[in-house]
């Protein structure tokens, strides 16, 4: 019970295939985790309390209320725990870029669990493996059998492997916005419908966006961010720098943007987009400033790497999903 | 069992489409792989649509425009072309080769180069073989 006599929501936070920051944010609440544990229980967050698996387990269903859970679905461990916590919660938030998307380690799709077994066992220069060790999720020993999660060929957004009520976007999400949504919650405020992106808004990062903006975006080279000396004021397209803006959902704050570094997309893509790399692609090619085949090759070449860059948060959640394995 | 492919056309409301209906009303014979869209422009072809092209299991996509210059809205080929060639490179580095997407330019009399074209193609995409991309969504994980 809390101290106002309702009786406290119990909340739980997840790491799947995640690097932590996303927890992390979940800590940068500072002194209003007060408000936080006031009115909620965390009961299950194992990066800071130490509760078992097999605790969850026996939670009768639907008995955590909100799940943040963040990172991407990498192995069978993550997966497990996707659907276990999907069973056990009421409101199952996919928090950040990772469950929302894919995010970073979704760009681990543009090679096949072979690639990146080869190149961590074997290839990579630090490695001596010369019995050439890899492994095995079943492992028997005379003490018994030792078990580690199986490692998937694809990594998958939560969306893609249970159902998910809402998204908080971000990487990691802003702070302000998880308190937002955490006392709309509390306070039993009118809930978006379910499979909404929460904690964003529905326009892009350039409507926010302070910078001088001019009708005229062609240009005859890309460059990369330290190609340029950044005036501070100019949109970073029209310097001829790849900047995610348009094609990424304003609510972060513009923070990288005002930070001097153009935007990398992590927020993902406005509301009905099917395929954020693919408008981004789109956008893009209309600054190339060129009308034959040979001149617009060129200028496309200066994109190193246009997969990664259009892509990078969001890889598992485009429409191809991953690379083409033959 | 011999491999039927499944192509997916947009073709241009002013040029190219015309000139599809000229090999049509011409009585001309060509490959019935292709499967028509009509769009007002080359211009209004996002990356998107052909993304989804392939993801239902086209085996190939091609887009026809007027010739530069000759555009209805001055300038929208010229839009087309340059995400073409960024689209091509995006779907090297997706490992899908690179004959599946086509660019060409069709003119309102150019009937008989449309069925031409057709045949071609056709012919290139049954020598690529069926296109993996919707396999491989299919078996994900």
């Amino acid at each position: 019970m809390s101290e106002n006599g309702k009786p406290k929501l119990k909340l739980a936070v997840y790491w799947g295939a995640a690097c932590g920051g996303c927890c992390v944010s979940v800590l940068d609440v500072h002194e209003k985790l007060f408000t936080v544990v006031e009115n909620a229980d965390l009961v299950f967050w194992p990066i800071a309390l130490d509760i078992k698996y097999k605790d969850v387990e026996e939670m009768p269903d639907g008995h955590i209320d909100v799940t943040l859970f963040n990172g991407a679905v990498r192995n069978s461990e993550n997966e497990h725990l996707a659907k276990l916590l999907r069973q056990k919660t009421k409101v199952l938030v996919a928090y950040g870029s990772c469950s929302h998307m894919g995010g970073i380690p979704g760009l681990a799709n543009f090679s096949s669990k072979d690639e990146i077994f080869r190149r961590a066992y074997f290839d990579s220069e630090s490695t001596i493996n010369p019995e050439k060790i890899t492994p095995q999720p079943h492992f028997e020993i005379p003490q018994g059998v030792l078990e580690i999660p199986v490692f998937y060929n694809d990594v998958r957004s939560l969306g893609q492997v249970v159902d998910v009520d809402y998204y908080l976007p971000g990487c990691p999400p802003q702070t302000e916005r998880l308190v937002e949504v955490f006392l709309a919650i509390v306070t039993g405020a009118q809930l978006p419908p379910k499979g909404s992106v929460i904690g964003a808004l529905s326009k892009s990062q350039c409507d926010e966006c302070k910078r001088k903006k001019s009708d005229n975006k062609l240009v005859k080279e890309f460059k990369r961010p330290v190609d340029i000396i950044d005036d501070g004021e100019t949109c970073f397209l029209e310097q001829g720098v790849i900047c995610m803006g348009p094609a990424t959902r304003g609510g972060c704050g513009v923070r990288c943007i005002e930070g001097n570094a153009p935007c990398r997309g992590c927020y993902g893509p406005p509301p009905d987009v099917l395929d954020p790399g693919a408008k981004m692609l789109s956008a893009i090619a209309t600054m190339i400033d060129a009308n034959t085949p040979e001149e617009v090759e060129r200028i496309v070449a200066t994109i190193d790497d246009p997969a990664g860059t259009f892509y990078r948060f969001s890889l598992p959640g485009s429409i191809l999903r991953r690379k083409v394995l033959v | 069992m011999s491999f039927n492919p499944k192509i997916v056309a947009f073709l241009c409301n002013w040029c190219s489409y015309t000139g599809a209906d000229l090999a049509g009303t011409s009585r001309m014979k060509y490959a019935s792989n292709i499967r028509i869209i009509r769009v007002m422009c080359s211009g209004r072809v996002e990356p998107t649509f052909v993304l989804k092209a392939f993801s239902e299991g086209a085996d190939g996509v091609i887009i026809l425009g007027c010739h530069p210059g000759d555009c209805h809205y001055h300038e929208g080929n010229y839009k087309c072309l340059r995400r073409f060639h960024l689209m091509k490179k995006y779907f090297n580095q997706m490992g899908l080769e690179d004959g599946r997407l086509r660019l060409e330019w069709i003119s309102a009399s150019e009937g008989k180069q449309f069925a031409e074209l057709v045949n071609e193609f056709t012919t290139q995409i049954t020598e690529l073989g069926p296109c993996k991309v919707k396999e491989n969504i299919e078996t994900l994980a």
